[in-house]
This record gives structure tokens, C-alpha cells and sequence, in this order.
């Protein structure tokens, strides 16, 4: 069902949900940003939805709602191990199209890659999604080409125009509430981009291959692995192990999961010393091809949701974009070079 | 939905502790039903709180006892060396596919196996040395640094005297009775009786596992009777933290023991 709701009502509905869940949203941090006087969007705990930044994209995806930065798995008391608490609430998102994509690609690894996650699944049970429509294309995004500018697995979406809440709640018991706090019934889809800035098309005939040309190599000194890249990623799911104790003879402690990078150094070290990948530039083909070709092979479609958050956050400002409209080339590149053997 | 949690360790005791060298130990490890429980070539996650987990193979398997053989060379394998018997560990696992004994059954089977890469191919070897009338004759070849570098004594010696059994030494340092030299130079001088129905499984070190394959196939060993496991930073086991993917590929699931066809297709 469709609706219009004025912001004393959206404001009701907000509390409404509270009983039930946490709320996460984009939020506008002050000051916080990469530059002097510059914001920072990421998400965040929202209290009311003037928190909420409906407008900018944020820098830093959905996913820091169920895969936070850093994560408490389980607490160490001399021999004992006791497991963290679950979050005490469910969790309401608000996101846009190409995160809720995203989510798609989360569930895949962690709970269809294997044995299913049992910290991710007691989270995810509970998510609720709120689709933030899209009227025009960010910067960098290139959702159309991925196919992740339109979605309807939404518990309800909402476009905002000059204080209007334009709504689309196939969720029934919001949809009633709607209802009693005098909603107006209007049908309503949500807003969604037909076009961006950028557009990718991903070769056909891509393969490992692919590897061999020389296109990887100006990464290698270009790229300065910051990581930053796969922290800000929907998609990425990795993570290391990390064990934190709070005394000095190492009696309690914590194992946490972390966050972790491809392209930062580390990733791939065995015991012993050795490690795979030392070259930037073979980070950046591994990375790219996990995002274009590898998931795809695994699961089926493409992990890639073309949010274009690398873009935005990379300090050498290299464009995944460009590296994706450049493969086929490379293709030809690592052919043409194999023929001639 | 109700999910096991996966990553919390259980404790488990160990039994004993057998010193090879001056780095590398075993550790046997109480284990329920180990023998229908776990096949060699699989690994566990070892804890050590404080340190963190290490990923380690499997080098033997008892009724209800596993083995860890450790070489002390990172952050958490020093500290499992300052534990020792009648203490425990904490460990989870078993992961990864493990060898199958039926891809070998029937078959003429040559192990080729360097330093700590023994551990995973111990259960293999041992099994076919007890039960010879499984394979039609079985081949081991060993490699280890130097005399002071071997490991599993006992075994080698049983199965130097059941099995068709060559070991060489980077060096012997001086000393008598061993053969210097890789054990890629021994390769070459194998004589399978039958071709087609030769199967060989390669661990070791990634330069020695390549050219100790390039050996086999110049010898006739068709690619599809080779197999290998590979070494990766499994971080979870489970096929979420990553660090093992190689392509389309995880380790952690779809390995560490693959066939050389499948290997030889995945780039790091």
C-alpha cells in the first residue's frame, strides 16, 4: 500500500518501530569527514528520523549494522570461553538500492558459503528494510549497469520531498499503522536512477586470464593499500581473527573478528613467512575479479553492486569503474600475448 | 533459525608429546571417535587466547585421539609450545575435504612428501603400509632438510621396512647413510608398472610441489591421478573471513586436497 505522510506522522511511525527495533540510517556526522571541514555520512544508531540524511550517500555502507568494524565473538576467563551477547533488539536499516542488493550478496557468504554464520544469522533474523529511493544518480555509482537500481524486497520505501513521506509498505502491520496515525493512501514506488554518470560493461569472454596483462601493473605503485576500498564495500564480507586481553598475564581476554582487506598486507601470510600477492597490482586483479568474474562462477550472478563507494573513498583516486570498462582490453591484451607463444 | 556457533574452541587434552626436533613436536590431543570423525589431510583451528588461532593439519588419527604436528615458527604456534602434557589445548575443527581413500584404492599410490608436509599425508602413507593389499604397491618419497630435521622416526622405519620407502636430505651434514639431494631427483628414477593407474599425491612446500609434479607427468602420470593440498591462511574454516580464496575457489571448503587438474587452474 501507497501513502503520504507528514512528518509529525513519520515521526509516529518512528516511534512505533522503536518498541520494536533499533533504527539504523545514514546519519551526518559534523566535522567527521576525510577533509578540514567537511561531514561525515556513515551509519549510525538514528533516534529520530531528522537524523536520518536522506540526501547524500553515505560513505560507509549497510553492512557496519550487522558486520561492524570489530566484533566481539566470544569472552576467554582463564580455561572458560563464554559467548557475546546477541544484540538485545532487532535491527530496522535504512538503505538504498544498491545496499539492499548488497544484502543479497552478505547472506550468500555467510550463510549459503558453508555452514551458515551463527553470528551473522542471529542478527539477520531480525533485519528490517527500509528502502531510501534514489530521484538521481550519486557521483560514482553505476547501479545500472549491475542491475541494482531497482529492488522490491523491501518492508516499506519512502522518497522525501519538502517534508513529505512518499511511501510504498508492503508491510502489513506498518501499512495498518500508517492507517491510524491518517497516513494519506497514495500509490507510491519508489524513486529509482535510470541513468548514471558512469556506466560499465563487464567483457563476456572474461577469465583468469586476464591476469597476465600489464594493465595491473600501474597499481602496483598507484595503489598504496590502504584498504580503504573494502572497508567501505557492501560486498566485502572478509575478516581476521583478533584476540584482545585486558590483563597482563593474559587470564580474560576477548577473540573479536575484525574487518580485513585484500590489498592489505597481512591478508595472505602463513606461517612460516610465506604469502601470496605481494604486488599491489595483483591485489587489485584479485579484488576485481572476486567482484566480476569469481563470485559469478560460485553463485551465479555478479557481487559487484556498483554503489561506487571504492571510488568515492580512494585517496589515490583510482576508479574500480575504469579498471571494469578496461578488462576487455586486458582481455585482448592477455590473448594476443598467448597466441604469439 | 538455529545455527551452531561455529567458532568457539573446545578444550581438548593433551595426551602426549613426541619431539622430533628441536622446533617441531607432535601433540596428540584427546579426540571422541577420531577415527570416524576425521581423515587425514583435514585441519583444525588451534587457539591459543591471547595469541590467536593457527590453522594445522591433521598428522595422525587414533581411536579418539588426533595429532598435531607443530614446527614452532609463528606467533601462536610458540605459544602452544610452552604447553605440555596433562594440559590442554583449545581446538575446533575438523575442516576442509581431507584425502579419499578411494581415489587411491586399487591403484599403484606414490606419496611425495617434504618437511612438515608429511603431516597431512601421515595418515595416507600409514594406512596403505598396514593395509598393502588395498593398493597395488605404494611409494614414499620424504624430504627433510637434514638428518636433525626429520621427523616421525618411528614411522619412517616401519615403513621403510613395509613399503617401497626414499628419503632425501638437502644435506646430510657430514653425516653417513642419507642421500643428499631433493626429492625431486628421485622422481625420475620410478618405474610404475602401469601408467594409467597411477595415482600420486604431492605436499610440500609451493617450488616443490611444482617441479616434483613437472617430474611425475614427464614420467607418463597422467594429470588426473595427481593430487596435491595446498597451504592458505585459513582464518575461519568455515568459507567466510576469505583469506583462503583462491578464484572461485576456498581452500578451507573445497580443500586443502585437490587434484592437481583443479590446482593447476587456480591463481593465487
Amino acid at each position: 500500500m501507497g501513502y503520504i505522510a507528514d512528518t509529525s506522522q513519520f515521526e509516529k511511525l518512528f516511534s512505533y518501530w522503536k518498541e520494536e527495533y533499533e533504527i539504523w540510517a545514514p546519519r551526518r556526522f559534523q566535522g567527521g569527514g576525510r577533509f578540514s571541514d567537511t561531514d561525515a555520512v556513515r551509519y549510525a544508531r538514528v533516534d529520530s528520523p531528522s537524523e536520518i540524511e536522506f540526501e547524500e550517500k553515505s560513505a560507509y555502507s549497510w553492512k557496519e549494522t550487522v558486520f561492524p568494524p570489530s566484533e566481539t565473538l566470544f569472552y576467554f576467563s582463564q580455561n572458560h570461553v563464554e559467548e557475546a551477547e546477541a544484540p538485545a533488539k532487532k535491527r530496522l536499516v535504512f538503505l538504498r538500492s544498491c545496499d539492499l542488493a548488497a544484502v543479497r550478496r552478505m547472506d550468500q557468504i555467510y550463510l549459503k558459503n558453508g555452514d551458515p554464520d551463527y553470528y551473522y544469522a542471529r542478527k539477520r533474523d531480525g533485519l528490517a528494510f527500509v528502502l531510501i529511493g534514489c530521484p538521481h544518480t550519486c557521483e560514482n555509482g553505476f547501479c545500472v549497469s549491475m542491475g541494482t537500481n531497482a529492488s522490491d524486497n523491501y518492508d516499506m520505501s519512502v522518497d522525501v520531498t519538502d517534508g513529505a513521506y512518499y511511501i510504498d509498505c508492503p508491510q502489513e502491520d506498518w501499512s495498518r499503522k500508517l492507517e491510524e496515525l491518517g497516513a494519506a493512501p497514495a500509490e507510491h514506488k519508489p524513486s529509482r536512477v535510470t541513468e548514471n554518470k558512469v556506466s560499465v560493461r563487464i567483457p563476456d569472454n572474461l577469465t583468469y586470464e586476464v591476469g597476465k596483462s600489464t594493465m595491473w601493473n600501474q597499481y602496483d605503485k598507484r595503489c598504496i593499500n590502504c584498504g580503504r576500498c573494502n572497508f567501505v564495500c557492501p560486498t566485502c564480507t572478509c575478516f581476521t581473527m583478533q584476540d584482545m586481553y585486558y590483563d597482563a598475564d593474559g587470564k580474560v581476554g576477548e577473540r573479536r573478528r575484525v574487518q580485513a582487506s585484500c590489498m592489505v598486507d597481512g591478508y595472505t601470510d602463513v606461517a612460516g613467512g610465506a604469502s601470496y600477492r605481494k604486488k599491489n597490482g595483483q591485489r587489485m586483479r584479485f579484488k576485481t575479479l572476486h567482484k566480476v568474474l569469481d563470485f559469478r562462477e560460485r553463485f551465479g550472478y555478479q557481487m559487484c553492486v556498483g554503489c561506487g563507494r571504492c571510488d568515492d573513498i580512494c585517496p589515490e583516486y583510482i576508479s574500480f569503474s575504469h579498471i571494469i570498462n578496461h578488462l576487455e582490453e586486458g582481455m585482448k591484451e592477455a590473448q594476443a600475448d598467448d597466441n604469439s607463444k | 533459525m538455529t545455527t551452531a556457533n561455529k567458532y568457539v574452541p573446545f578444550p581438548s587434552r593433551i595426551e602426549k608429546v613426541i619431539r622430533h626436533t628441536q622446533i617441531e613436536y607432535t601433540f596428540r590431543m584427546h579426540f571422541d571417535q577420531a577415527e570416524e570423525k576425521v581423515k587425514p589431510g583435514q585441519f583444525f583451528e588451534i587457539s591459543m587466547p591471547k595469541y590467536g588461532e593457527a590453522p594445522i593439519s591433521v598428522s595422525g588419527i587414533g581411536k579418539d585421539s588426533i595429532d598435531f604436528t607443530i614446527r614452532r615458527v609463528g606467533v601462536v604456534t610458540n605459544e602452544i609450545f610452552e604447553h605440555y602434557e596433562g594440559q590442554s589445548l583449545l581446538i575446533r575443527g575438523p575442516y576442509g575435504n581431507g584425502f579419499d581413500f578411494n581415489d587411491y584404492n586399487g591403484s599403484e599410490l606414490i606419496v611425495v612428501a617434504g618437511g612438515t608436509g608429511v603431516s597431512p599425508v601421515r595418515g595416507v602413507i600409514d594406512y596403505y603400509a598396514h593395509h598393502p593389499e588395498k593398493v597395488d604397491g605404494i611409494t614414499a618419497i620424504v624430504g627433510f632438510k637434514s638428518p636433525d630435521d626429520m621427523l616421525f622416526r618411528d614411522d619412517l622405519a616401519y615403513w621403510k621396512e613395509h613399503i617401497d620407502f626414499r628419503m632425501t636430505v638437502d644435506s646430510a651434514k657430514g653425516r653417513e647413510g642419507y642421500r643428499e639431494g631433493f626429492v625431486t631427483a628421485v622422481v625420475p628414477e620410478l618405474t610404475p608398472k602401469d601408467l594409467a593407474n597411477t595415482k600420486a599425491i604431492v605436499v610440500g612446500p609451493p617450488p616443490m610441489m611444482r617441479f616434483t609434479i613437472a617430474g611425475l607427468i614427464k614420467l607418463g602420470i597422467p594429470e588426473e591421478n595427481i593430487w596435491l593440498s595446498q597451504e592458505r591462511k585459513m582464518c575461519c574454516g568455515l568459507g567466510k573471513c576469505g583469506h583462503c580464496k583462491i578464484g572461485n575457489t576456498y581452500v578451507c571448503l573445497d580443500g586443502p586436497v585437490f587434484p592437481y587438474l583443479k590446482s593447476k587452474t587456480m591463481v593465487d
